[in-house]
């Protein structure tokens, strides 16, 4: 197993190609819960539980089933019943064994069903044909990064609230421009790691 | 009967009640001040065409600010001396060669999309001067990168263009640069007077120290960023910045060159956008510190002062949040107390 690339993958996936601010993916939940820090910080676990065991069950489910069968072209939709599925089992299970983590986290769950990087993430390992722990590192990066995403535009959407932002601007607008802003600042990571 | 009727102005604000000559003003227009050698030096270097560049990005930058508040309808704060600052930065920040409007275009999303839409001065989240300069890089890459020779006879209007220090380390290694220069004495010399290829106000060390200095006279700054800034960049470079294995790097070079003096100085200790807690801010210098020699030594832009900077802005609320300073005698809640 090669630890190098590993690391660089989770380095890449968070910082360089950040899901939210390179390629502007999964901005409703970016936008949904990045008002207050609580939400921001919950659903950053959340996302970063889901996406790695999806992206590990969708390269088993890959590997093991649709290459031999020949359904790769079905990927999209087997890939969206499989987050489903374990997203929503996940809920069921976390609700009977651990009920005060269900009522803390429990809420983001069904919000990530339909999340547009979690279903980017299994695609592009399918597409770059990862192996198991690459898979899982891509995916974790990915948390993270859209983790770091949420946690940073929190902070500052907190400061905002208070700021004298004209009406026509007020809450959503600004958060927009506040976003471009960001990934401009982020394009100086460009180049960093060439995977 | 007089006190009665005049009461409502009896009522006390909050503290501080103690008023000092400091208004956001004087510390404005001091900042643009010491700003002056380094102006002096860039007309000096690149002839008229630094006054023209300079001067534009000044005036539309005041306008844009005007015109916004005109245009709300309310009143207009151009004479606290930020918009000027934002204006005078930004010309700092381009090279002394680009058409006329770039500085506009660089004003524009400055001023109007950075600060005035986030609610003027004291709300922007990110410095002006620099999100209009990375803009511009990201928009107009290639006019944002011809660096034109300086000559010092003020007719620098069909100046050579050349690389600068920080690009020929980045493409051909150190030897390399010494060998252009001569001497790794005259290269020193060459950074700290500014008789080298690069943006307006980054090129000459000196200059700008001297306006660093007025500032700490005044304690319009403190050591804390520019400092863990600084020293943070010498490490890294001393440690990785060497072709023969570690600490073999020469760390002047890279303290010396590209934007970092202006930017360790005069941008990163942006009051607004750094944090406000000591600690975060020797914190936020370590980050601007390893950000800028990260991107100068693996990255694929030659400089990073700019995007180390604004990314530690982005991080600046978030410094301030978990750091926060203890209130005078509190004591630290334990369980028991909670229940």
């Amino acid at each position: 197993m090669d630890f190098t690339k590993l690391f660089e993958l989770v380095v890449s996936s968070a910082l360089i190609n950040n899901f939210v601010f390179t390629m502007f993916l999964g901005l409703c939940i970016f936008f949904g819960v990045s008002k207050k820090m609580e939400t921001a910080v919950g659903m950053s676990i959340t996302f970063t539980a889901v996406m790695v065991v999806s992206a590990a069950l969708s390269w088993v489910v890959y590997t093991f089933i649709m290459v031999p069968l020949d359904l790769t072209f079905l990927k999209i939709i087997i890939f969206i019943g499989i987050v489903a599925a374990f997203v929503q089992s996940a809920d069921t299970i976390m609700k009977k064994v651990s009920p005060s983590l269900y009522y803390k986290l429990g809420v983001y769950l069904a919000l990530i069903t339909t999340n547009c990087i979690i279903i980017a993430v299994p695609l592009k390992n399918a597409g770059e044909h990862y192996n198991f722990f690459e898979s899982m590192a891509f995916g974790l990066g990915s948390g993270l990064g859209f983790g770091l995403a949420l946690i940073i535009m929190a902070s500052i959407r907190e400061k905002l609230e208070v700021a004298d932002v004209p009406a026509p601007f007020k809450g959503l607008p600004i958060s927009f421009i506040l976003a471009g802003l960001i990934a401009l600042a982020f394009t100086g990571f460009s180049g960093l790691i060439t995977l | 009967m007089a006190t009665q009727a005049k009461s409502h102005e009896l009522i006390v604000s909050v503290s501080p009640h103690v008023r000092g000559k400091e208004t956001v003003e004087r510390i404005m227009w001091t900042v643009n001040l010491s700003l002056l050698p380094a102006v002096i030096m860039s007309i000096y270097y690149f002839g008229p065409r630094a006054a023209y560049v300079t001067g534009l990005c000044i005036v539309s930058c005041v306008l844009f600010e005007h015109l916004y508040w005109k245009f709300l309808d309310r009143k207009t704060t151009v004479g606290d001396g930020s918009a000027f600052l934002t204006g005078l930065l930004l010309a700092m920040n381009l090279p002394p060669s680009v058409p006329f409007y770039i500085p506009l275009i660089g004003s524009l999303v400055a001023m109007v999309i950075t600060k005035l839409l986030f609610g003027g001065l004291g709300y922007n989240v990110f410095n002006p001067a620099l999100i209009g300069r990375a803009f511009l890089l990201i928009s107009f890459p290639k006019l944002m990168t011809i660096w034109s020779e300086p000559t010092a006879k003020f007719i620098a209007m069909d100046a050579k263009t050349t690389a600068t220090p920080l690009g020929i380390l980045k493409e051909e290694g150190l030897t390399q640069l010494i060998e252009v220069f001569g001497s790794k004495a005259e290269l020193y010399k060459g950074l700290l007077y500014g008789n080298i290829a690069g943006s307006l106000g980054e090129t000459s060390a000196i200059a700008l120290l001297v306006g660093a200095a007025i500032l700490f006279m005044k304690r319009y700054i403190t050591w804390h960023i520019p400092l863990s800034y600084i020293a943070t960049v010498g490490v890294l470079a001393w440690a990785f910045g060497g072709d023969q294995g570690l600490f073999s790097g020469d760390p002047l070079i890279h303290i010396l060159s590209g934007g970092l003096i202006l930017g360790a100085f005069f941008m990163a200790t942006d009051y607004v956008t750094c944090p406000t807690v000591r600690k975060g801010q020797i914190i936020f210098g370590i980050g601007c510190g390893a950000i800028t020699m990260l991107i100068r030594l693996k990255g694929g832009f030659p400089e990073g002062v700019m995007f180390a900077i604004l990314l530690m802005n982005c991080f600046a609320p978030l410094i301030d949040r978990s750091i926060k300073p203890k209130m005078f005698g509190a004591v630290k809640e334990t369980k028991e107390q909670e229940k």
